[in-house]
């Protein structure tokens, strides 16, 4: 009896340090992965501490060229941190923005990058572990952290420098329920048209400068045998989205800011005769058989073709004539073609979609992030002050690949001829009319649901346009 | 120089973590094993059960639980609505449910049959193992590269550009002039996704078929051909009895893989043109829409799909092995 029972304590023995080892072999890579990041961010941590006592020290003499930061001193030795979903080699192009006003004014600016933002902010916010500063590209997203609690309302120098600065409508978008929380940050200027202006030339093709101009063209490169437009709406998870842009670029130029702004918020329906009369514009140009889809095929195939691939036809030359795609497109044509140059007399380069009718000058529409705070420390309120201001934005559009809308920073701080440049033109035009993404204003269930997915269907099952409205509006959440 | 230091650092870390934590099984283990008489049985139950049952309830139980419970919710999770979420997906889902219900039925049958047809082609052939592992090989292949690659199959270009697409160049070749727009092609484009996971899931079963046949005894099969027994009859009658097990346990296994799978249909169209299905709208519904009601209603939906499955998976194991 006692030899079994001391047996199956052996048992008991030999089997716990199997399991153990077992378990401590499966621990093993969540162990070393969790303390990888935890052990970079300290890392980076002490880094950023070692620079920011330097720079405290050299705050104090109030070096020469510090003169510009007068308005941010005596936050000497203090740190902020910022939590963005800009990841490198953008955040060294920030920081580098940046490095000056952290030498003179002591303030260490702490950035932390993730590719899981949108996911994390709310998170943190819940878990009392706010960051200082978050870069939110969605006023929605803003909007929702508001109603939640946590953010603060923005500093009165970023407010001053908005009010100076920017077009009235960035304001609204920074502003939830009559309070300003937020200054824009980036831009981009999704109003546009790509073309290849050595085709151009090749055809004594002109840009147009009116819509009735661009119909011409159009009709005119069918003439001449060449599909005048390409489009693709295949992008992953989120397909359909720039079928959204263009029901947007349509919507703001038929009928404005204030019609544009009630459709956003749902006091006009999709099923309504202004957005009827949008997608019967769009019905005649992109899902029209005589103008698309260059490159690929008929209407259809616009809907099976990755974004990213649209603008193809372009850079072969006369396969396809025109693209509607925003600023950020500028990145992509070198897939197509590695020497391509875009530039006005490049492989490629961008005109601005004309407006429809005179009473509506230069409709832009565009997308941004804003510089949200969390708390209102004294640093935290410099350091969002100065993210608004001239001098800032300057530096970081003198750095490339990055607009601001902000009217303080001069033109020829972008690249001649590039499309920062001409981007910039745009949106800081305080005559033009700027709204912002409908679809990233809209409640998810439309904005990144049924708008894309119904759209999609437009094009690909050639869905009657009266289904697609209603299906929309269907999608619209109750409350 | 300075990164391999830090590196080595985080291993030296990682490995003090596991030691630790294997000295702490350890410690318990040695005083679960100084128990005696009457403490020593629900001793031995906590210290094996205790951690497994803490583990499931937290990564099993608490999750279904608040799914169950978000299920009959809102959107944003802080208002009971009802049966609404469910009423939603019954109304405005069905054809959803009806492309999964097709993905269950098809892909595991096709899978199974295609692979018991491959296993008995290559038994006994010469370089068998060559043949095999390239029809394996799939399998090796993540879901998503899958789908990659046969995206580019299934490409479409108008019929007088070059063609990208190698199956539409193919029917052309076959004097099809104007082939489809595969992944447009309504109801097809479902049956042409599902040929990517049967592509993926076919080596498995032949694999695990093969090994089945091989272990039929050879006296079995001898005693059935002196009987007479030849060709269809010898396989009907002895070879499909004699892998039965096997068999279910192959189409099982694939059932529950598509029953999870939505990696294909993600990568190729979205859900869009009719091709959606239960697990790809749920992850639109929670991650990208935010709806964390419709997800969760739809995960239920897909749970409760599931245990018929198992609980037909478990009555087969247990029947077979009664007659064992």
């Amino acid at each position: 009896m006692t030899a079994i029972k001391r047996r199956r304590g052996m048992t008991l023995l030999a089997g716990g340090l199997a399991a153990g080892m077992l378990l401590a072999a499966c621990g093993g890579s969540d162990d070393s992965a969790s303390d990888t990041t935890a052990e970079e961010t300290a890392a980076e941590d002490t880094a950023a501490e070692d620079t920011g006592g330097d720079e405290a020290t050299d705050g104090g003499d109030m070096a020469a060229g510090c003169e510009a930061y007068a308005d941010y001193m005596g936050n000497e030795g203090t740190s902020v941190n910022v939590f963005t979903s800009i990841l490198p080699p953008e955040q060294q192009l920030f920081e580098e923005a940046w490095a000056q006003f952290e030498e003179c004014t002591g303030i260490d600016i702490v950035y932390e990058g993730s590719d899981q933002f949108e996911a994390q902010l709310p998170t943190r916010i819940a878990g009392g572990n706010a960051p200082d500063i978050a870069f939110i590209p969605q006023p929605g997203l803003l909007a929702k952290l508001v109603a939640d609690g946590g953010p603060v309302p923005a500093s009165a120098g970023a407010t001053a420098f908005v009010d100076e600065y920017w077009n009235p409508a960035w304001k609204q978008y920074g502003t939830v329920d009559g309070t300003f929380y937020a200054a824009p940050l980036g831009s981009n200027m999704k109003s546009f048209v790509w073309y290849n202006p050595q085709t151009f030339a090749a055809n004594g093709y002109t840009v147009p400068t009116t819509w009735d101009e661009l119909w011409a063209l159009s009709d005119q490169m069918v003439a001449d045998g060449i599909k005048p437009w390409c489009g693709g709406l295949e992008s992953g998870g989120a397909t359909g989205w720039p079928a959204t842009d263009w029901l947007e670029q349509v919507m703001l130029r038929l009928y404005g800011g204030d019609v544009y702004d009630q459709w956003v918020n749902h006091e006009i329906t999709f099923q309504s005769p202004e957005v009827e009369a949008a997608m019967d514009v769009i019905a005649g140009w992109m899902k029209n058989p005589e103008y698309v889809n260059g490159g690929y095929g008929d209407v259809q195939t616009i809907a099976i073709t990755p974004f990213q691939d649209a603008g193809a036809g372009i850079a072969a030359g006369t396969e396809c004539g025109m693209l509607q795609q925003a600023s950020f497109y500028a990145n992509f044509w070198q897939n197509f073609d590695e020497s391509a140059v875009v530039g006005p007399e490049g492989t490629a380069y961008a005109f601005y979609l004309p407006e429809i009718s005179s009473d509506i000058p230069q409709p832009v529409v565009g997308g941004g992030e804003f510089v949200t705070a969390f708390s209102d420390r004294p640093e935290v309120q410099a350091v969002q002050s100065y993210l608004a201001s001239p001098d800032f934005h300057t530096n970081k559009a003198a750095l490339g690949n990055w607009v601001s809308a902000n009217s303080g920073v001069p033109l020829d701080t972008y690249a001649a001829g590039s499309i920062d440049q001409l981007s910039a033109e745009f949106l800081t035009n305080p005559d033009g009319i700027f709204r912002f993404d409908a679809s990233d204003l809209m409640p998810a269930a439309v904005g990144a649901g049924a708008m894309w997915t119904e759209m999609t269907a437009w094009f690909a099952e050639d869905k009657p346009t009266s289904e697609v409205l209603a299906d929309i509006d269907a999608a619209w959440p109750a409350s | 120089m300075e990164e391999l230091l830090l590196g080595l650092e985080k291993l030296w870390s990682g490995f003090l973590g596991i030691a630790a934590f294997g000295v702490l099984i350890v410690v318990l283990f040695f005083l679960g094993s100084r128990f005696r008489g009457r403490f020593s049985h629900p001793a031995a139950l906590l210290i094996f059960l205790g951690p497994a049952v803490v583990l499931l309830i937290m990564g099993l139980i608490v999750p279904a639980v608040r799914t169950i419970s978000a299920s009959f919710q809102n959107s944003s999770g802080k208002e009971p609505v009802g049966w609404a979420n469910y009423q939603w997906i019954f109304d405005s889902q069905s054809d959803v449910i009806v492309n999964s219900l097709l993905w269950i039925v098809i892909t595991p049958i096709a899978s199974t049959a295609l692979g018991l047809t491959l296993a008995l082609l290559l038994d006994r052939m010469r370089r068998e193992s060559v043949a095999k592992s390239l029809i394996f090989m799939p399998m090796a292949i993540s879901f998503v590269g899958a789908s990659i690659i046969w995206s580019l199959i299934y490409e479409y270009r108008a019929p007088d550009k070059p063609q990208v697409g190698l199956l539409s160049q193919i029917v052309m070749w076959f004097g099809v002039a104007d082939p489809p727009k595969w992944l447009l092609w309504q109801p097809f484009n479902n049956y042409l996704l599902m040929v990517i996971m049967v592509w993926i899931q076919v080596g498995f079963a032949m694999v695990v078929l093969s090994a089945a046949i091989k272990a039929i005894p050879g006296d079995v099969v001898e005693a059935a051909e002196l009987d007479g027994a030849t060709g269809w009859k010898l396989f009907s009658k002895v070879t499909i009895p004699m892998i039965r097990a096997t068999l279910i346990v192959v189409v099982t296994t694939i059932m529950f893989a598509v029953l999870k799978i939505f990696d294909i249909v993600r990568v190729m169209t979205n859900g869009n043109f009719g091709t959606q299905i239960v697990p790809n709208e749920m992850y639109a519904q929670a991650f990208v829409q935010f709806d964390i009601g419709r997800g969760s209603a739809l995960a239920v939906v897909l749970f409760v799909a599931v245990i018929p499955l198992i609980v037909f998976n478990v009555y087969q194991l247990r029947k077979d092995r009664a007659t064992r």
